[in-house]
């Protein structure tokens, strides 16, 4: 793309790309130790996920404060107006992301130390996972790749996959001991979080396609979170 | 993006033209003044009951196809049309055609408001007058008055009539003279930059009236405001070097256009 004729308007559109990449690695960085921090039990990182919270939803004003003075002062049209509008849309998504993962960093606070090592494992691959995702889904931004961003949108499903059995499988555990019910109801909060996650992770996904197309990506994604239409009771021992 | 550049573009019909009937039709025009060409191979269809825009750089041909319209090049001896232009149908490059009747059914307003150096009241009576569509002189009044009122100038001018059209603000002149092209009762109303010499105020008044006028007129404007071009507009059509470009659906254009010179001029990258 050439340059704008007036140079101030193409540095304020980079200056929006750079805040979004801020905070795009923010968000990576607060979702990765949330996790790490809720398999080690680690209390004291979890203190400063809340606190780092603060960061983002700053990142998020600064961004949205920067687009609407960029739209009243250059009027964009075409490509231009819709790099402001994704990017307003992408910070929003990456400011929930963050808010989310503080949500799982809280919740550490709350589980009790003393509970079995193995029912941790299916909730740290779920979060690599969507940990990957977010991180694609960032670099595609920043190329401005496209066939990249579909592929973390089509990639989603894999999180929903993983999320239906962990919910399964923490449903076993609390029926098999009622101890693990405190420390099991959390960690579905958690999945559900992370599966959350995903779903923001495909919405940036789909504002890369509608920045490269001017309209949006019409297909129909594959949903594969059934969880929310399972009864309990077909878990019964 | 990659993928983007190998996806093939499918010329597809503006929905305005298939929603309106075709007022004008131009095929394969080409316009020169003396040796040097103007307009390359144009065609386009304009549709009645709406407003389209021809957008693009200083000297690209849009107000030179602007003035082919109502055959305004007929009074400069070296211009040269060729191609045809139909309204309803109708060559209006017809050797039989009365280029003054032609005139009275598109209407043209210009940059700078031209009022005649008459009064106000004879401004708009002039052109119903000498093409005799008024028998008497309350006839005449009726013109006068709902051309000022469709003009949205009326309350501003009732109590004046018959002070000098110039001495009207600027925007004040543009409407009385949107008032006059409107008196004859034309079909197209022909619109060259209405707007850049009015202020702001004035300028959302003229296109609130644009807005209005298109209920009964085909109108073509001609501006240099991009933003304009995408509030009054519903079909636009951008030139660049004697060339159409791109015509569509103006919610697409200023979206996402197809052709990337478009996407350069309408997003301010042109060198």
């Amino acid at each position: 793309m050439n340059e704008h004729t007036v140079k101030k308007f193409d540095e304020e559109l980079t200056a929006l790309k750079t805040k979004i990449a801020q905070m795009g690695g923010l968000a990576e960085e607060q979702l990765a130790r949330s996790i790490d921090a809720l398999i080690s039990h680690d209390v004291d990182t979890a203190d400063q996920i809340i606190m780092t919270d603060d960061k983002i939803d700053a990142l998020e004003l600064e961004i949205e404060e920067k687009a609407i003075l960029t739209i009243a002062k250059r009027q964009p049209m075409a490509l231009d107006l819709r790099e402001i509008m994704v990017s307003i849309r992408i910070a929003s998504d990456l400011e929930r992301i963050g808010d989310l993962a503080k949500n799982i960093a809280k919740r550490i606070h709350a589980i009790e130390q003393e509970h079995p090592r193995r029912i941790m494992t299916g909730l740290a691959r779920m979060g690599r996972l969507a940990l990957a995702q977010l991180k694609e889904v960032l670099d595609a931004y920043a190329q401005r790749d496209e066939a990249k961003a579909l592929a973390v949108w089509r990639g989603d499903e894999e999180i929903d996959a993983l999320y239906n059995s962990i919910f399964r499988e923490l449903l076993t555990y609390m029926m098999e001991d009622p101890r693990n019910i405190g420390v099991c109801t959390h960690l579905l909060f958690g999945a559900k979080n992370i599966e959350r996650i995903g779903d923001h992770a495909t919405n940036i996904a789909e504002n890369i396609y509608y920045l490269a197309h001017g309209k949006p990506l019409k297909d129909e994604r594959p949903k594969k979170d059934t969880t929310s239409t399972t009864p309990v009771t077909t878990f019964g021992a | 993006m990659d993928a983007s550049n190998t996806t093939v573009i499918a010329p597809s019909t503006p929905s305005i033209i298939a929603e309106r009937v075709i007022k004008i039709s131009a095929r394969n025009v080409d316009v020169f003044y003396g040796a040097k060409q103007a307009i390359h191979d144009l065609s386009i269809d304009i549709p009645d009951r709406a407003v389209s825009a021809f957008i693009g750089p200083s000297g690209c041909g849009k107000s030179t196809f602007l003035r082919v319209i109502n055959r305004m090049n007929d009074t400069i001896p070296s211009a040269r049309v060729t191609g045809t232009i139909e309204i309803d149908g109708e060559n209006i490059y017809d050797k039989r055609l009365d280029p003054v009747l032609l005139r009275a059914r598109v209407g043209m307003v210009f940059q700078k408001p031209n009022p005649f150096p008459k009064s106000i009241y004879e401004n708009v009576a002039y052109g119903p007058r000498i093409h005799g569509l008024a028998g008497s002189r309350e006839e005449l009044d009726e013109i006068v008055f709902s051309s000022l009122r469709r003009a949205g100038l009326f309350d501003e001018v009732k109590d004046r009539l018959a002070a000098p059209g110039t001495s009207l603000s600027g925007g004040q002149q543009q409407r009385l003279c949107i008032a006059r092209a409107i008196a004859v009762n034309p079909e197209v109303i022909l619109m060259d930059e209405p707007c850049s010499a009015l202020d702001p105020i004035a300028t959302a008044r003229i296109e609130e009236l644009i807005d209005e006028l298109k209920q009964n007129f085909c109108i073509v404007i001609v501006t240099h405001s991009m933003q304009q071009a995408a509030r009054v507009s519903q079909l636009t059509a951008f030139f660049h070097l004697g060339f159409l470009v791109e015509t569509g659906d103006t919610d697409e254009i200023f979206t996402n256009p197809k052709d990337k010179r478009t996407q350069d001029y309408i997003t301010g990258r042109f060198g």
